[in-house]
């Protein structure tokens, strides 16, 4: 299993170049059931990644490109009449694929952002009153362009929370790169790609990262953590109990894919910043008195 | 010699200069009641200091430093003769406090010159208890809790709000202990403190002698002498004398208390009826020894520490230097000393001899007619009624002989002129009397219920001993018809009839004071005027009736509180003890290896730790690997096993030291 976990990885790596730990958190994002936030500018390989991932793990995939003029119906799917059987026939929107890419989800309105976040977090649609349950496994990538930008709908701080985990990707090393300008078309290599793992074995390594073990010091730390960021006068709000949870699952997904059965302090380090950085809300956005994850982070011992 | 380093603070300078401002305004009323010299010095330096801190200027040597407070010594001793005592000590306490940010560079430095601050602003009670007063400490106690909270914030300084909004908070805290021990510590009885002798704060009232001039001083004054509040309905106006000192030794030109009256300890011989009128006074401070009073007070329900002198008049131990609370019991009417001793007749017609020649022999001339006592005193206030005499503030001045001047030649004057006249011509005549001095009338407060006499107020009047009837109250500057009283003392004197034709401004303004007093009287009522006579009042309800058990209780209180507060403190203060012993073990290990010059940060993981130090001590990787292994798998694990924790032991000793 973990040979195949580790296979994974390597294409991954071959296919996006010099982002290692980026994939690793995307893959640990997928591992613990979560969806994906990637925050990023245009043309750094969120489609690629997403692709990737697809192909590696032997999952189908649909990309819906985020406009303001796209309806729910759009996402979740439409029933039309069809004269041969002279009956309705629902037809699955894209959001009924194993991973979805929601490709700059903040361009939609909020109706529709909505509607996808419910399928998100429910895992089935509804539809002319019969509900659907989504395919398992169900993993959505959305990305968002951080730059200000005229026509946007940013998501609000409640559906942002439905992000297990928000990442950016940024421009690769310069080695990268360089591999990346003399090497063939990454899309070219992308088809030659093979599933490493099947979706019954992906299934089966979210059940195990749910066995993880955490022990009572290390769940005293998650609680040292959240506790600082419900005490600093410079936090709106501190982390939700949902997010104190999902420190946990994304922590023991880091743990499973590093080979360990227990989670250990760093696992919840590499975790945090990603987990929790969409979640802070600054007590007043003007000054800069708000920490950042990492500064809350290197300011809780490990007990 | 050395450069002198320049100058690093312990303070940001943002720190700095709300200290220093908060200094300037907690010595700003200090600084009007010092010399113009100190003001300049304390102010200048706050501005070097400033300066100093912004610009990196160093501190002045030591030998300047000292030069420095020598002078301040000097300065205050050549203006105020001495280095105690309340202006003195005050004015050095205050020079001092300057000079300290001459060497203010430590966090110690700091502390002294905060809690010295406080110290400062505890001595502005010395001067007033007024309402606006506390809300000025209270401001300033705020000022400066906030900045000692910015001289506790590490780092950048807090915003001026937040520190103030701490610090504000913090008195709140304080606020009910305040309270308890304002209510619950024992009251003490004037000033047992040794206050020194030019403690209080420093106002006009009467004195203990009568010198023409005296009063009228005293008449253009609108400061307030006390406060009254009646039980039932006031006395008519004309029995509204309030009695003060009474003086019997004349020298031809001031009135005086002799020392053989003030050491005299009997008392007079009073018979009272009627009921007596119930009223309480709150007296203001004028630094007497006596008390004022309707006339006649009840010899038997005397304030704490007072008694009645031979001449009727309640005097005090120790002069009044705080706002007092006096509940009275006056009988209206009574006999005061119906039989006069032989040698006080003879004192109380005495006459210096060969003054008043032409006052002598009218009052003789009266007596060679045949009038009987009664007579001539009517016969004098006939006199002051119907010949020209005129009440003026601005009377001319008189000579040796001033009762002949009075009555034979200016015939202007007020209060002191009149009663100093008619007692040399009773005298003169054979009829005991003596001169009262105290106050007359009193002003209705438009809200409280209560009336106000104030300086103005201030009243001579005489006594004449009658067969039969006593010392009698004769009043001769009331025989002053009103056409004949001059228009500037007509102001001066204008009372209650004068207010009703104001104008609606000049109104509003009346009722705007009277509103004003008001709370003041209240303030004084019961913030002031809780005394001992009050607390024990207020405690005995509480069923609390001795000092003793008052003690007691509040000593309990405090250290049950102070114990709560402490068992708090340290339970939270002390961690948790370890008892996990892979915990115990991996801290031994990170002990081994702070020795080596790896310390672990608070917030690095076991792993990370233990490869960051293997990337540098390539030779541990041995035994921190079996170590890290051994104690991810205890703690993080859930293992259990003793093997692993004897292992893990034996590879905490095998880190040496690097």
């Amino acid at each position: 299993m973990n040979a195949a976990l580790k296979a994974a990885q390597t294409a991954l790596n071959a296919i996006i170049l010099g982002k290692e730990a980026q994939l690793r958190l995307a893959l640990t994002c997928l591992i613990a059931r979560g969806h994906l936030l990637i925050e990023d500018i245009p043309g750094v390989g969120k489609t690629t990644l997403a692709l990737a991932l697809a192909k590696v793990l032997g999952l189908d995939f649909q990309r819906v490109q985020f406009t303001s003029d796209l309806l729910p119906a759009d996402i979740l799917g439409v029933s039309i009449f069809e004269q041969a059987s002279s009956s309705f026939r629902f037809h699955p929107g894209p959001v009924f694929a194993q991973i979805m890419l929601a490709d700059e989800v903040n361009r939609a309105s909020p109706k529709t952002q909505s509607a996808l976040l419910e399928a998100m977090e429910e895992r089935q649609v509804t539809a002319e009153g019969e509900t659907r349950r989504l395919p398992e496994p169900f993993f959505v990538i959305a990305t968002q362009n951080p730059a200000h930008q005229i026509g946007v709908f940013p998501l609000p701080e409640s559906q942002l929370d439905r992000f297990l985990m928000r990442l950016s990707l940024g421009y690769p090393p310069v080695v990268a790169e360089r591999a990346l300008l003399m090497d063939r078309d990454r899309r070219d290599l992308l088809s030659e790609l093979a599933p490493s793992l099947r979706a019954a074995e992906l299934l089966e390594l979210q059940a195990q990262a749910r066995d993880v073990k955490t022990s009572p010091a290390l769940v005293e730390y998650l609680l040292a953590l959240l506790r600082a960021t419900r005490e600093h006068a410079g936090l709106r709000q501190g982390l939700s109990p949902r997010a104190g949870l999902a420190l946990r699952r994304a922590a023991q997904a880091f743990a499973l894919i590093d080979g360990r059965s227990a989670v250990i302090p760093e696992d919840v380090q590499a975790v945090f910043v990603p987990c929790v950085s969409h979640r802070l809300m600054p007590a007043n956005e003007a000054d800069g008195g708000a920490p950042t994850a990492e500064e809350i982070l290197a300011s809780v011992a490990i007990p | 010699m050395l450069p002198r380093p320049a100058l690093t603070d312990y303070l940001p300078h943002r720190t700095l200069l709300r200290l220093l401002a908060v200094l300037l305004v907690v010595i700003a009323p200090h600084l009007w009641r010092l010399p113009w010299w100190e003001g300049a010095a304390v102010v200048s330096l706050v501005v070097w200091r400033g300066l100093a801190s912004s610009r990196q200027w160093g501190l002045p040597p030591r030998f300047l430093k000292l030069m420095l407070a020598i002078a301040a010594f000097i300065g205050v001793y050549s203006v105020f003769g001495r280095v105690t005592g309340q202006n003195a000590g005050i004015a050095l306490l205050v020079l001092m406090l300057a000079l300290k940010l001459t060497e203010m560079r430590s966090r110690r430095d700091v502390m002294v010159v905060v809690f010295l601050m406080y110290f400062l602003l505890a001595t502005h009670f010395l001067y007033s208890q007024e309402m606006w007063t506390i809300a000025y400490l209270f401001m300033s106690v705020i000022a400066i809790t906030s900045v000692l909270v910015d001289v506790h914030h590490p780092g950048e300084p807090l915003p001026l709000r937040t520190s103030l909004r701490l610090g504000g908070r913090l008195i709140l805290h304080s606020l009910p202990l305040m309270v308890l021990f304002f209510v619950l510590f024992p009251r003490i009885p004037g000033p047992i403190w040794g206050l020194p002798a030019d403690a209080g704060p420093t106002r006009s009232g009467l004195s203990d002698s009568m010198t023409p001039g005296d009063i009228s001083s005293l008449i253009l004054s609108s400061e307030i002498a006390f406060r009254v509040r009646f039980e039932g309905a006031p006395p008519p106006k004309k029995l509204l004398y309030w009695r003060g000192p009474v003086f019997r030794e004349f020298n031809g030109r001031s009135w005086n208390q002799s020392t053989q009256d003030l050491m005299d300890r009997t008392w007079p011989v009073a018979e009272l009826s009627g009921e007596p009128t119930r009223y309480e006074i709150t007296l203001e401070p004028m630094r007497n020894r006596w008390l004022f009073a309707l006339d006649l007070p009840d010899p038997r329900q005397l304030p704490m520490q007072s008694r009645i002198d031979r001449m009727a008049t309640v005097v005090v131990d120790a002069p009044v230097i705080e706002r007092r609370l006096i509940r009275w019991a006056s009988f209206t009417s009574y006999v005061l000393e119906p039989e006069l001793r032989p040698r006080d007749r003879e004192r109380d017609t005495r006459l210096p001899p060969g003054s008043n020649p032409r006052a002598t022999a009218l009052a003789q001339s009266w007596r060679t007619q045949g009038m009987g006592d009664a007579q001539i005193v009517d016969a004098a206030l006939t006199m002051f009624r119907e010949q020209p005499f005129y009440y003026t503030l601005e009377p001319p001045r008189l000579g040796t002989h001033s009762a002949d001047e009075f009555i034979f030649d200016t015939r202007r004057g007020f209060c002191e002129h009149y009663s100093s006249a008619f007692a040399v011509l009773m005298r003169a005549a054979g009829v005991p009397t003596r001169v009262v001095t105290g106050y007359q009338g009193m002003e209705a407060n438009a809200y409280g219920g209560y009336y106000l006499v104030r300086q103005s107020d201030a009243h001579a009047w005489n006594e004449v001993w009658l067969e039969g009837r006593g010392w009698v109250r004769v009043d001769p500057t009331s025989m002053i018809p009103p056409s004949r009283i001059e228009s500037s003392a007509l102001e001066a004197m204008a009372g209650n009839e004068a207010r009703d034709r104001l104008g609606s401004l000049e109104r509003a303004k009346y009722l705007l004071e009277a509103r004003w007093d008001w709370a003041n009287a209240r303030w004084n009522e019961w913030v002031l005027g809780y005394g001992p006579e009050m607390q024990k009042e207020f405690l005995s309800r509480f069923g609390i009736e001795r000092q003793r058990q008052m003690l007691l209780v509040l000593t309990a209180g405090i250290t049950l509180a102070l114990l709560l507060v402490g068992w708090v403190a340290i339970r939270r203060a002390i961690p948790p003890r370890v008892t996990e012993r892979a915990l115990l073990l991996w801290r031994a290990a990170a002990k081994r290896l702070a020795k080596s010059g790896y310390v672990q940060r608070p917030d690095e993981g076991p792993r990370d730790f233990v490869d960051r130090v293997v990337s540098r001590e390539p030779g541990l990787f041995e035994p921190l690997h079996t170590v890290l292994d051994a104690y991810l798998r205890l703690r993080y694990s859930g293992e259990q096993s003793p093997t692993l924790e004897h292992e893990f032991a034996a590879a905490v000793k095998r880190i040496r030291r690097v």
